[in-house]
């Protein structure tokens, strides 16, 4: 499923970013890249950007740019 | 010093790192607080540097703007890559490189790395944030990490001081050297796919074996914090609780040293007037030199408070919470999250409001938020509203109770606000044009601020507006000045009321008014508000000083009331008011909307680094007051106001 449609609370593991997008590439390089464990920490006020965690940093995006990012909810041993 | 040392040309060091990793901590402890800035050549990138010595010898530590990969994806980035590779805008290849890297933050902050060990220069990593590290439970095995990166790695307490002279020892010993790609890395890259990817494999597999990683979430803290400060409805109200602080600091609190900076000047210049002959040279030196650079330098204490909350607002990690909540109300307008604290800002003063939108990334972004924030009604606008509600709104009410004034006042500000949202919805759709920057942004945990980034922010860009005010607002004080003294008639006695208003319209300014007056008739004004107009081009306020003069009512204190009623008075040739309520409201609108702040113009000079957008800015912003005043004045009457 896609980052983007992840209620918060829930986590999973990256399965794939498109990286051939400008945004895609540059969330890659931030470390949200295949095996990564992500977890939705809360939306924003009007329910955009949204706020996640992975490699032991948060980071802030756009629903639109979560929507490149394919996450396996069910995969919860992604490194962290 | 002997002749060999002069020969050995001083060291360049670059400092690069991520942003949030603590580059500008070790920056300042490195370096002091006193940094030479300056832009890179033909970008608005600056480029800081400071004094650093290596063992007994002279370097020169550059610091890189923050940046998560090499990749240029921002001018930021781009920079800093040409800077690491020796490119044209930096002549001088660094000798070597001291990469920050975040202990709590590794295997992000070790991405950048393995991209700055493929060139040639030397590489020191500096380990920060080791205490915090340490505090949570985790354990590194330093020599490890170091013999996996190919790179020495010092642990660093910018703070404490700890680690510093093992780091200068170490960069010491790795300039001249050249940098070696780790065998691993080398085999990841070599296979299919994305380099990001392999990259991140072989981190991953060294973090694996250089660190243990305590399971215990240490973030808690800051998401804790974050339950309230970035709540969808608490969030919101502290981010408006903390405006509205900062807004009275800048309103209120600012007005006492503001106060104090214009008798200053006032003493000063009549200290001047007493010490001089009398004559051309102490007009100058008093009516052009001291009144026109004190009447800018009065907004120092604004400029002060203003950067003082900034870069504490910034140092904590709280700025990039409050543009996590607002993003997606800018983002409508096409605009970053980011662009709304320079925009709040720009309603005190416009000026530290430009300066403040650094912290925007995007180019495009930057442009469209400064030439907007000049809309927001700066507190230089406020005389005009006073005098304007003073003399032809005071007393009324709407509803029985509402202050007539203040809703007119009200209006006017949401007029700016109204007009900045379709110039930036346009400008972002036009000359702007560009796809939505991302948004993309790390939350990093709270911190408390350090006195010393936040000393040297503020010294630094009180320091740029200093400069502003005693080179480029100088030269157009004095030539306004001149504009207003010139040509003298001899006959006149000085320093009688009479003869200033008089002597005013005899010069090239009031001649200028003259001209002008079949072009600002349609507006209802007459000759005298287009001199008045004319002389706000230098600063707003100016405004209500050349009316006194020219209405002949002298004296500094209560002026307003005096001016009031002499504007209420004033009669054309014909026998009609020249001022009408609608001419005053024709008037305000055209001070919501005009470009009448020459320290912005060189402002936005400087940050946009070329003419074409200041300029640009002054003739957009005066079409548009002229249109607006004119619809307001020609349509006021069309529906029968007066």
């Amino acid at each position: 499923m896609k980052l983007s449609d992840m209620p918060a609370g829930s986590s999973g593991t990256v399965t794939s970013v498109d990286d051939s997008s400008r945004v895609g590439r540059r969330l890659s390089e931030l470390g949200v890249v295949p095996g990564v464990r992500v977890s939705v920490i809360k939306h924003a006020p009007f329910g955009d950007p949204v706020e996640v965690r992975l490699l032991r940093y948060n980071l802030a995006l756009r629903k639109e740019e979560a929507a490149v990012v394919e996450i396996d909810p069910a995969s919860t041993n992604g490194r962290g | 010093m002997d002749g060999a040392e002069h020969q050995t040309r001083t060291r360049v060091i670059a400092l690069a790192g991520n942003p949030n990793a603590g580059k500008t901590t070790l920056f300042n402890a490195l370096t002091g607080l006193r940094h030479k800035v300056a832009n890179y050549p033909g970008v608005t990138v600056e480029r800081r540097s400071g004094r650093w010595t290596l063992g007994d010898a002279p370097a020169e530590l550059v610091d890189l703007p923050g940046l998560y990969s090499l990749d240029a994806t921002s001018m930021d980035e781009e920079i800093a890559r040409d800077v690491l590779r020796g490119s044209p805008v930096s002549p001088v290849r660094p000798d070597a490189i001291v990469a920050v890297v975040d202990a709590t933050n590794l295997e992000r902050n070790l991405y950048l790395i393995t991209q700055i060990i493929e060139h040639e220069t030397p590489v020191v990593v500096a380990l920060t944030m080791m205490d915090l590290f340490e505090e949570q439970g985790h354990v590194v095995d330093i020599e490890l990490l170091s013999k996996g990166l190919g790179v020495p790695v010092i642990p660093v307490d910018a703070r404490k001081g700890t680690g510093v002279s093992e780091l200068a020892d170490s960069v010491a010993g790795a300039v001249g050297t050249s940098q070696v790609l780790p065998a691993g890395l080398v085999a990841e890259l070599s296979g299919e796919g994305s380099a990001v990817f392999a990259r991140y494999r072989y981190i991953s597999g060294l973090v694996q074996s250089a660190v243990k990683h305590n399971d215990v979430d240490a973030h808690r803290f800051s998401d804790r914090v974050d339950s309230v400060l970035t709540h969808k409805f608490w969030g919101l109200l502290v981010l408006l609780g903390i405006l509205l602080m900062v807004f009275q600091a800048i309103f209120s609190w600012a007005t006492l040293p503001m106060d104090l900076l214009e008798a200053g000047f006032g003493a000063l210049g009549e200290g001047a007037r007493s010490v001089l002959p009398e004559g051309i040279f102490a007009d100058l030196v008093v009516d052009g030199v001291i009144a026109g650079v004190g009447g800018i330098l009065v907004f120092l204490p604004q400029i002060i408070l203003l950067f003082v909350f900034i870069s504490i607002l910034e140092d904590t990690g709280y700025m990039a919470r409050a543009a996590f909540l607002l993003d997606r109300l800018m983002s409508r307008i096409g605009l970053h999250g980011k662009a709304f604290l320079p925009l709040i800002s720009s309603f005190a003063c416009a000026i530290p409001g430009i300066m403040a939108t650094r912290t925007i990334e995007d180019r495009r972004d930057r442009l469209a938020t400064i030439m907007i924030a000049p809309f927001m009604s700066c507190s230089a606008r406020l005389p005009v509203y006073v005098l304007m509600i003073a003399a032809f709104f005071g007393g009324q009410t709407v509803f029985g109770f509402v202050s007539l004034g203040a809703v007119i006042m009200l209006g006017m500000y949401l007029l700016g606000i109204v007009v900045a949202i379709v110039v930036a919805f346009i400008l972002k759709r036009t000359v702007l044009k560009a796809p939505t920057p991302p948004f993309m942004m790390e939350l990093p945990p709270y911190r408390m601020p350090s006195v010393r980034t936040v000393l040297s922010n503020v010294l630094e860009r009180a320091g740029l507006f200093v400069r502003r005010a005693g080179t480029v607002i100088l030269a157009i004080s004095i030539i306004l000045w001149a504009l207003a003294y010139f040509p003298r008639d001899g006959a006149a006695e000085p320093g009688t009321e009479t003869v200033a208003s008089d002597q005013l319209e005899n010069s090239f300014a009031g001649r200028l008014g003259h001209a002008i007056e079949p072009a600002i008739e349609p507006l209802g004004y007459d000759w005298k508000i287009g001199v008045a107009l004319i002389a706000s081009f230098a600063a707003r306020e100016v405004l209500v000083s050349t009316l006194s003069i020219l209405y002949n009512v002298g004296g500094d204190a209560d002026e307003t009331d005096g001016l009031a009623s002499a504007l209420r008075d004033a009669k054309r040739p014909d026998g009609l008011p020249v001022w009408t309520p609608l001419t005053s409201i024709s008037l305000m609108v055209f001070f919501v909307l005009a470009m009448q702040c020459m320290s912005t113009v060189a402002i936005v000079r400087r940050e946009t680094n070329s003419w074409r957008w200041p300029l640009f800015m002054v003739v957009y912003m005066t079409i548009l007051a002229y249109l607006g005043a004119f619809v307001t004045y020609q349509g006021g009457r069309l529906l029968g106001f007066s």
